[in-house]
């Protein structure tokens, strides 16, 4: 069956999503990009006007927003990187033949659909200094001696919160890696029992080579969702202690907050900018694959 | 040994200790968030740590109602997280049926448009359409957050939905229009019944991330319309940090989700990992 070419049902059709679409995402985009050319503090309404370049020039020598920065990329490299490995062995494990792998698959998803907040909070009380949970076990097993203040020192702040991120993303790494080792042929592994592979060589040489799209796509994902994140590290440390839980878009939560949207649009346009880098070989990728 | 003990020992060490390490790091949170919503005062912020209270209560969950009124922001959520799933499933439907069925000027400009949707960081939206919003005085209403939810369930949905239908033959519906039916009767006829579950599995999803959000929620409620997850965390501003309260609000809200989104999980990975798997 062939459609006509020329109809006007299809246009139709999108229109309702594409206006919502346009108004909601494309004039806010629009609006973002002349703001960051203005001084556009809500505290300010009347000295609002058009300044250039002021704001990103102010930006590039703002010793916070380099910090924030470099943070964004620890979070991003140690956060993804770990939760790309222990998704990987969760889904292998849960790849194997055992009782009760429905409910054990099925139980470990949880942590995927807890809200950002609630994730920071309870951490939050887990790593608290005086009733924290995990001082207590550390102490007994004496691998500490005295409680650590987890979130509320520079040293261990930073590591508290990514140690949280990772435990949000496994899941979700363990679901599509899963989903993906499930389409490995069998026939495969067969061939390579009979010319005596050991399971590491099976590992490189089938399984990961075989679901190379499904990493590449998950790992695309995650990465923009963990440099978007606000609300974990937000709700745990709102950035601190001394900035140094606080990655971009943290902070340039905290700017939109305080009203300065001037400069958290500014921000944000650059962080858009440095995440199209993943974005674009993402958006090509899954583009080509649509026929 | 024999070979099938040392078989079974193998089992062991490589698949059941590592797997019970890890659901214990990921499932240990959630116990002791249930521990300490029902743990009483003195055992919360006592010398000892307790691993299970002498003496449960459930004075957390009844002050969360009843001093906190919990109900309200739990409302809220739903009204917010239902119309963002309804409005999104019905545009996004449409607007997924005329990518996997129609041929046309301009589709793949389109569809780009939509994946790129996803691609933009929230903060990045968050900012220009607060001023929006405000200037349209619409901003702290239950509107103003559907709408902001709309930024990323319309396209999540519309890039899901089309990759269900594409999986779907189109000899399908041609087979009722050969018997005389209408390309509106065929779809509402063959197309809607098939797509039913994987309409429910996108509709989860919609529910999940509206029902969960935080960052627009906070920037775009105020006391009289909260959500959640703002109600939450008010939890902790109030009256220094009340953790029996907040424990018992977080199981609260996670609970509906966790059931809604086991039944539709198994759905949702296929279609997030259609492109990717088959590729």
């Amino acid at each position: 069956m062939q459609h006509k070419k020329n109809s006007i049902v299809p246009y139709l059709l999108v229109a309702p999503a594409l206006l919502i679409v346009l108004a909601v995402v494309f004039v806010p985009v629009m609006k973002a990009i002349s703001m960051s050319f203005q001084s556009y503090d809500l505290r300010r309404p009347n000295a609002i006007q058009f300044i250039g370049f002021e704001n990103f020039v102010s930006i590039f020598k703002d010793p916070l927003f380099w910090k924030a920065l470099t943070k964004t990329l620890l979070w991003v490299g140690f956060g993804v990187g770990f939760q790309f490995l222990l998704g990987f062995i969760l889904a292998l494990l849960l790849n194997q033949k055992f009782k009760g792998r429905g409910i054990v698959r099925a139980i470990s998803l949880i942590p995927w659909c807890t809200p950002g907040v609630l994730i920071g909070l309870m951490w939050r009380w887990i790593y608290d200094g005086n009733y924290g949970v995990l001082n207590d076990i550390l102490l007994k097993l004496h691998l500490i001696e005295d409680k650590i203040p987890f979130l509320a020192q520079k040293a261990t702040a930073f590591s508290s919160v990514i140690v949280t991120i990772i435990w949000q993303g496994i899941p979700f790494f363990a679901l599509m890696i899963l989903a993906g080792l499930q389409g490995v042929s069998q026939e495969m592994y067969e061939a390579a029992d009979i010319d005596g592979a050991n399971p590491i060589q099976k590992l490189f040489t089938i399984t990961i080579p075989s679901i190379k799209n499904t990493i590449f796509v998950t790992l695309m994902l995650r990465i923009i969702w963990v440099a978007n994140s606000v609300d974990l590290i937000f709700n745990m440390t709102e950035g601190g202690p001394a900035y140094s839980t606080q990655t971009l878009s943290v902070y340039i939560f905290s700017k939109g907050f305080s009203l300065n949207m001037g400069y958290a649009s500014a921000m944000s346009l650059i962080l858009t900018l440095l995440l199209s880098f993943v974005a674009i070989p993402y958006l090509i990728k899954t583009f080509r694959e649509d026929r | 040994m024999s070979r099938k003990r040392k078989e079974i020992l193998r089992k062991i060490l490589l698949v059941y200790l590592p797997l019970a390490l890890l659901m214990l790091f990921l499932l240990f949170p959630f116990y002791w968030t249930f521990i300490t919503s029902i743990k009483p005062e003195s055992e919360l912020y006592g010398k000892t740590v307790t691993y299970w209270p002498k003496k449960a209560t459930f004075e957390a969950y009844k002050r969360l109602f009843t001093e906190f009124n919990f109900l309200k922001a739990m409302f809220n959520s739903f009204v917010v997280a239902g119309s963002a799933t309804i409005v999104s499933l019905i545009v996004s439907l449409l607007a997924a049926y005329a990518f996997s069925r129609y041929r046309f000027k301009g589709r793949r400009i389109l569809m780009a448009m939509f994946l790129t949707n996803n691609m933009f960081p929230t903060v990045l939206l968050l900012i220009p359409l607060y001023t929006i919003m405000r200037s349209f005085g619409i901003l702290y209403t239950p509107l103003s957050l559907v709408l902001a939810y709309t930024t990323f369930t319309i396209p999540f949905s519309v890039w899901l939905l089309n990759g269900y239908m594409n999986d779907l033959p189109q000899s399908l519906e041609e087979a009722a229009m050969v018997d005389g039916a209408t390309r509106f009767q065929a779809f509402m006829k063959i197309i809607l019944p098939i797509m039913t579950p994987c309409l429910i599995a996108t509709g989860v999803y919609i529910f999940m991330t509206a029902w969960n959000e935080y960052t627009f929620a906070v920037m775009f409620t105020n006391e009289g319309n909260r959500t959640i997850p703002v109600a939450l965390k008010s939890l902790i501003g109030q009256l220094g940090v009340e953790w029996g309260l907040m424990t018992a609000g977080g199981i609260i809200t996670i609970v509906p989700i966790c059931i809604m989104f086991f039944f539709a999980q198994k759905r949702l990975v296929e279609g997030l990992t259609a492109g990717a798997v088959k590729g």
